[in-house]
């Protein structure tokens, strides 16, 4: 404290700059470490790095000066409206007189600083897309390499190798050694991942780490992961810690599997499943084709058997038979016609018999010619003894020799 | 990447052919070219799983900052 006790009669006259000094050493003297507790205000991130704000309550406000050598390390974003705890010392700002609390150290209230960190992180990358499902890419089902970003020593790589042997011996891995904590391991896992891209050697990418606390695990929500991740072009599963745990990286990853070794169960079915579903697609295929073609008979089947093909002259015998029955009733048109014909025919022919020499012949009469020259005998003259004759009768002729002629009638 | 149909690739198109000719409505013709092309993939996917071979490396920053792929001895880890 100042030994200077000034009156108004001693005049003890300071320049402002002695004044300032001297308050300044008393208020440096009282805090020289404080934590204060208030609401963040006129947020201000200065291009130099420092940033500048208000603490306030209720009641007051006191400004606050945090500098870029000590803000460098935070993991959450400040910005207005967030309740923090601040540790730092009181001191003046000369130029100003303006009383201010240098901050050493910052926290969130009521909430832990790398899980708001996460929770900030987290909507900000969400917001900017990096969790978009439509930019995910498939896991592919039968990887002919898996590259593993991982510690290479230890239980995490031991225990998805074992695994990855037990489903599916015949696989090729390539590990890619990292620190999985600590300050450097984010950079060199997102370096892992550019060079894999750059390399295109494996089909999948696993990033790996065990089990820890947040601060363990910190690697993975970190921006520069989370960028690298996004950009890849290799499908990448991320596994870190154990089921309960969600990372940045896990929202940004192709596939979030819920711990190492889940990882490694998931990056290819097992083998004997392959096989199986690859003859059950045989099996299928044979009997499908044999169906189509079971199908195909049938229906030929039912072709052959339908009449075209099983009575072929059907159509045929019909028409035929139509004929014959056009033929018969022609056929006895005809003959009708005839029978009248004839009778008429007959009746013509009967008269004309009537009227026939040759009908008397059927009564019983005959004809007698004088041979040689033919000539009809109606009388005896002419005729002598021994003269040949022929005596036509209905049926037949006799020829004869004349023994006596007669002159006279038989009667 | 090889020019090689990859796996899946094989799988999803064998997948399709099943269920084309499982569908029925295929010509004789297309079934009989579909059910060789399915057998020849079937073929093609039991290849290419027991053409897979083991093998576990590390990969190894040379003194000229490139990465090599060096053998992994796994036996290390049994003892830890």
């Amino acid at each position: 404290m100042s030994p200077i006790k000034p009156t108004e009669t001693e005049r003890l006259i300071y320049s402002v700059t002695q004044l300032t000094r001297e308050i300044k050493v008393i208020l440096e003297g009282s805090f020289p470490g404080v934590w204060v507790e208030g609401e963040i205000s006129n947020y201000n991130l200065h291009s130099s790095g420092h940033i500048y704000f208000d603490l306030k309550d209720a009641e007051s406000v006191l400004h606050c000066a945090f500098f870029r050598n000590v803000n460098q390390n935070i993991k959450f974003e400040l910005k207005d409206g967030l309740k923090a705890i601040c540790f730092g010392r009181v001191s003046v700002y000369d130029r100003r007189g303006q009383y201010q609390l240098y901050i050493d150290k910052i926290e969130p209230k009521g909430i832990g600083e790398l899980q708001l960190a996460f929770e900030q992180l987290k909507q900000r990358l969400e917001k900017q897309g990096l969790f978009d499902s439509a930019h995910k890419v498939p896991i592919p089902i039968l990887p002919s390499r898996i590259g593993i970003a991982t510690s290479p020593t230890g239980a995490v790589i031991r225990d998805m190798l074992h695994i990855l042997r037990r489903r599916f011996k015949d696989l090729e891995i390539l590990i890619y050694p990292v620190k999985v904590q600590g300050d450097t391991a984010a950079q060199e896992i997102a370096m892992a991942v550019e060079d894999f891209n750059r390399l295109r050697n494996v089909d999948v990418l696993i990033l790996a780490r065990g089990g820890g606390s947040l601060e363990d695990l910190w690697a993975f929500n970190e921006e520069i992961l989370a960028r690298a991740i996004y950009n890849s072009e290799i499908p990448i599963i991320s596994a870190v810690g154990h089921e309960v745990d969600y990372t940045i990286s896990d929202f940004v990853a192709d596939l979030r599997a819920p711990t190492p070794s889940a990882a490694a169960e998931l990056v290819v079915a097992k083998k004997e499943e392959f096989i199986e579903r690859i003859e059950g697609f045989l099996i299928r295929l044979k009997s499908s084709l044999d169906n189509a073609v079971s199908i195909l008979e049938n229906r030929l089947r039912d072709l052959l058997e339908s009449p075209a093909f099983k009575y072929p002259f059907e159509k045929i015998e019909l028409y035929e038979q139509r004929l014959d029955d056009l033929t018969k009733s022609m056929d006895r048109n005809i003959s009708h016609t005839i029978d009248i014909k004839s009778e008429k025919f007959n009746t013509v022919i009967g008269k004309l018999e009537v009227l026939s020499p040759l009908s008397v012949l059927t009564r019983g009469y005959s004809i007698t010619l004088h041979l040689p020259k033919g000539d009809v005998l109606k009388d005896t003259k002419g005729l002598k003894r021994g003269d040949k004759i022929e005596t036509r009768l209905l049926k037949g002729r006799v020829i004869s020799e004349v023994k006596e002629v007669k002159k006279e009638d038989v009667k | 990447m090889t020019a090689e149909m990859k796996f899946e690739d094989a799988l999803k198109k064998l997948e399709k052919i099943v269920s084309d000719l499982e569908s029925g409505d295929l010509l004789l013709d297309d079934s009989l070219k579909k059910y060789e092309e399915g057998v020849k993939l079937a073929q093609f996917c039991s290849k290419k799983l027991e053409s897979a071979r083991r093998k576990v490396e590390i990969l190894v920053k040379t003194s000229s900052g490139k990465l090599e792929a060096k053998p992994f001895d796994e036996s290390v880890l049994e003892e830890s």
